[in-house]
């Protein structure tokens, strides 16, 4: 997309944050509600003599995130040392992967308003994250709790155009680690970080221009915005003759502006080298056989599936394919009842609006796909009416009951039976002489009055369709 | 019985079946170091619970509870590897007042057999030096004269057992900081195969080659100390998984028909007049006792020097980036005129580190950094497996290969601490085994003309300590040393 003649090159950084029991390379918790400094072990904190023990839940959880990113996965991957001085990293170096990282040469398609957009991953390697320093005016406070958690960083090729894709991108990934189960992409806390890289270029020309990084935007919104802004002061600067200088910024959500961190002449030479302490990882055929059984249909294909195979609207697969849980629970359910468009309309109105209300998540709804399948059931087998449902819903949802037993116990069960509804036409007839006589002078809109007024005798148990084809033909004469 | 000149299997006995308590044994060394230590400085910190820990050893024994093949043999532990609740410094101000809360893999294995730990020893400062001359805690002064060096960098180690102020001790070698020391004091140092003992706990100076290793008086009790320590630690993934044989059971002092490799190169580099002679008597010893003697040439060992330095100077100078005052160790005052966090690490780093270690973190810096990081460090790595592949191509034709430890026998204090390049040319056949990861050991064989002693350097292929230490056993039996003890005892 061109932004006043130029194009933007954009490319992101992802880092996920591994959910593993312990840290990477110590036996410390990874809990994010600890205290303080509380999950510091003296290898967390870096002390003398201690060495980093690879934890192998790392591997797996990167080399199956490399799978589903279509990536090849290095045989033998090398952990690297990014030697740099900062109080909360510990060891004056992070242990990374520079060179040889675990996945490459893999790609991402997403949807974009629409449309499938492909973009590459060049690579995705495993690294420690740094701890977290709080500055307090005269003094900065370190907390090493985050210190040795499991990051894979997925790097993008430069090849997104626009802010929206960019976001969707981002939105992508998030989807692929929650899906996968490695990450809870949880941005506000930091689970799920993105750096990006952006310069511009004057439509058509080849050449690319000086890039600038943002660096830690902790929401989709704010990526947008930030690229948004940053295009603009790109080509400002260009069309008034200036150069684009090569930095690292900072994105403030509250101004909608970034700003500078550093420029590209105080950049770190971090002086790479293989860490001596970790043997080089070689990853067997059986072990990525293993992981590749494992993994679960990626969104996009699953929400195409619900398009060609389930008959299902672009629009309810893709929201029923935002969370893995979400789809589970809708494929349960219509597997139940067998109607696909209606277990879809239940959970996109019903069970989301309740999820919404309660603030809650799908996977604790009260009411289970099974039970909301019966209800289903019920309806499509004309035992209750679409309006009962509904009610029976709420109190399922309330009580936890099963759709049978609340039918049951509320005798709420549809009233089919051509004679029992003829017999309350006939009396509402007879109440109401005066509508029936304005309904045969012409004053058709009446019939919704007749057909209130027998669903209220029959406590709503009549069967709507029923209702109608006998009022009609009673009105007839 | 004489408890100063008694093994490890001696001592231990004697305590087992309670000729003698594990306090008094404690008590007679830490009354030795308390005689003797004022003349050597090689003790840093010395353990206040030592007699305690020797105490729950009569009591265990009292108990009648089976102890360890160590129980109580005191032992002095260089201050490279971290004792839990005692003070460890690596010989440096940085780490002057730096006291873990947990103890090195080695030191919890000679804990669990038994040994009794009596202090810290001197060493050169992050076992960088090949004279003690760098430590922060002044330099140790040889046993056999005091006017000479010790060697480093386990000085302190070495003039410690050769004094015998305690019954073994636990050195660390990167590029012959066991070996070195052992030949200039006249003591059995042996450094294992990469990867033979865990490196958690001991404070890392060259990761790919650190090991530590036993610096003991004789061959039995290294064979048994380096058995006791050795092993698969899941806390360092660079340990081995291998069986550790029982390599003192086994000890055997026969050669016969073992291949013995001479290093021609060694012989030809113009060695010291006494080193030579000492060298060519080993051989003629092994010649006695039926060993085969074959001629080995390894060609690249001249630049396993540089090699040496790029690559261990690389490492150190990563390694000992987490000494930055933040969270434990040595953090300077800062005047006002300190204002940024870079005046925070320079000013403290400055004030905590000593010369030599600040050139070796520069060097390396140096080696590694973009431009030059191909030329040096990656052209070292190079070399490196060239001469382990050399070794290889060796032992196709040896079992074990003979050397000199050092081209001379311990020089003066001051004589070489002010040039650096001499000093570096210490470890000229002792580095290549850490490059290699081989087992070496150093035999205490000859004394020179002034009555300083004088060591063989064996050295076999990775795993091998079994041959290693046979024919070193072999040798000891063979040394013309005999009953000569240094001038301090």
């Amino acid at each position: 997309m061109s932004y006043r003649g130029y194009d933007a090159v954009i490319g992101i950084e992802t880092h996920v944050q591994l959910r593993t029991k312990s840290k990477i390379f110590s036996s410390d918790a990874t809990n994010f509600d600890a205290s303080d400094n509380e999950n510091t072990s003296p290898i967390t904190l870096g002390m003398p003599g201690t060495l980093p023990v690879l934890n192998k839940k790392v591997i797996e959880y990167s080399v199956l995130t490399g799978l589903a990113l279509n990536c090849s996965i290095r045989k033998k991957s090398v952990f690297a040392r990014k030697n740099y001085f900062y109080p909360d990293l510990p060891k004056g170096y992070q242990i990374s992967q520079y060179d040889q990282p675990i996945c490459e040469n893999g790609a991402l398609t997403f949807m974009v308003n629409g449309q499938e957009r492909r973009v590459s991953i060049t690579r995705a390697h495993m690294e420690e994250d740094a701890g977290k320093s709080t500055h307090h005016g005269d003094y900065t406070l370190i907390n090493l709790n985050r210190a040795g958690i499991p990051l894979l960083e997925i790097v993008s090729g430069p090849e997104i155009t626009s802010a929206t894709e960019a976001a969707e991108y981002g939105k992508a990934i998030r989807q692929v680690v929650r899906y996968l189960d490695v990450c809870d992409g949880n941005l506000e806390e930091g689970s799920l970080r993105c750096d990006v890289n952006i310069s511009v270029k004057k439509e058509g020309v080849d050449k690319l221009g000086t890039k600038v990084e943002i660096k830690n935007i902790n929401s989709f919104r704010f990526i947008e915005k930030a690229i948004e802004y940053e295009i603009d002061r790109q080509i400002d600067l260009l069309e008034s003759g200036q150069k684009v200088i090569q930095e690292t910024r900072l994105y403030d959500p509250d101004k909608n502006r970034t700003f500078s961190m550093r420029k590209k002449e105080d950049a770190q030479d971090y002086r790479y080298f293989p860490d001596p302490d970790i043997l080089p990882v070689v990853i067997s055929e059986d072990f990525i056989k293993k992981l590749k059984a494992e993994i679960p249909e990626m969104p996009l294909a699953r929400a195409q599936r619900f398009i060609s195979a389930h008959g299902l609207p672009e629009y309810d697969a893709f929201v029923l394919t935002t969370e893995r849980e979400l789809a589970d629970y809708y494929e349960a359910t219509a597997k139940i009842c067998g109607n696909y468009k209606s277990s879809s309309n239940w959970v996109m109105t019903d069970v989301m609006r309740e999820l919404n209300l309660n603030n809650s998540i799908i996977s604790k709804a009260p009411v289970s796909p099974e039970a909301l399948g019966q209800l289903i059931q019920m309806i499509d087998n004309e035992k209750i009416s679409g309006k009962i449902a509904k009610s029976v819903f709420s109190e399922m949802w309330k009580s936890g009951k099963s759709p049978e037993a609340i039918v049951n116990e509320k005798k709420m069960v549809q009233i089919s039976d051509a004679s029992t509804i003829e017999k309350i036409v006939d009396d509402v007839l007879a109440l109401n002489p005066s509508q029936v006589h304005d309904y045969k002078g012409g004053k058709e809109k009446l019939i919704g009055f007749f057909v209130g007024a027998v669903m209220k005798t029959s406590k709503g148990q009549a069967n709507p369709d029923l209702v109608n084809k006998i009022l009609l033909e009673k009105l007839k004469k | 019985m004489n408890i100063t000149f008694s093994s490890f299997r001696e001592i231990s006995e004697a305590i087992k079946t309670k000729k003698v308590s594990a306090v008094e044994v404690t008590k007679h060394f830490l009354d030795r170091i308390q005689l003797l230590d004022t003349k050597l400085n090689s003790f840093i910190t010395l353990n206040e619970n030592a007699i305690q820990q020797a105490q729950n050893i009569d009591d265990q024994i009292k108990a009648g509870d089976v102890l360890g093949p160590l129980a109580g043999i005191p032992f002095g532990i260089k201050d490279m590897l971290c004792t839990k609740n005692l003070r460890t410094t690596a010989g440096s101000k940085i780490l002057e007042n730096f006291i873990p809360p947990y103890d090195s893999t080695v030191v919890k294995k000679l804990k669990n057999s038994g040994a009794v730990i009596l202090g810290k020893l001197n060493q050169d400062e992050f076992a960088m030096g090949s004279s003690n001359e760098t430590s922060f805690f002044g330099p140790v002064k040889n046993p056999w004269n005091p006017e000479y060096v010790p060697g480093g960098s386990s000085g302190g180690s070495a003039a410690a057992q050769a004094a015998r102020l305690v019954a073994g001790t636990i050195g660390t070698d990167t590029g012959g900081s066991i070996r070195q020391p052992a030949s200039f004091c006249g003591v059995v140092g042996v450094k294992p195969t990469y990867g033979r003992v865990s490196r958690y706990g001991i404070i890392a100076y060259a990761s790919s080659l650190d090991q530590a290793g036993p610096m003991t008086s004789n061959v039995e009790d290294a064979a048994l100390a380096l058995e006791m320590i050795c092993g698969h630690d899941p806390m360092d993934g660079t340990s081995s998984q291998k069986v550790i044989p029982r390599w003192s059971a086994d000890l055997k002092a026969d050669v016969k028909g073992l291949r013995i490799g001479i290093l021609e190169e060694a012989l030809k580099s113009g060695l010291d007049s006494d080193v030579e002679k000492t060298v060519q008597n080993s051989i003629e010893a092994f010649k006695k006792m039926g060993a085969e003697i074959i001629p080995i040439s390894l060609s690249l060992i001249e630049y396993s020097i540089p090699v040496y330095y790029l690559i261990a100077a690389s490492e150190a100078s990563s390694n000992l980036a987490r000494y930055d005052g933040v969270r434990f160790g040595f953090r300077a005052e800062m005047q006002e005129t300190a204002t940024s966090l870079d005046d925070f690490y320079s000013i403290t780093r400055g004030q905590g580190f000593g010369s030599e270690s600040k050139r070796r973190i520069m060097i390396g810096t140096f080696c590694l950094s973009s431009g030059y990081h191909e030329e040096y460090y990656v052209k070292a790595c190079k070399v490196r497996r060239l001469i382990k592949n050399q070794y290889d191509e060796a032992y196709k034709k040896c079992d074990i290969i003979l050397s000199p430890v050092a081209a001379t026998p311990a020089f003066k204090l001051g004589d070489r601490i002010s040039n650096p390049l001499a000093m570096y040319l210490n470890d000229l056949y002792t580095t290549s085994a850490n490059l290699a990861g081989l087992p070496s050991i150093s035999i205490p064989f000859g004394l020179s003309k002034n009555r300083l002693p004088i060591g063989i350097q064996l050295t076999a292929q990775a795993f091998e300590e079994q041959k290693l230490l046979n024919a070193g056993f072999a040798l000891e039996k063979a040394s013309i040393i005999g009953k000569e003890k240094p001038y301090v005892i």
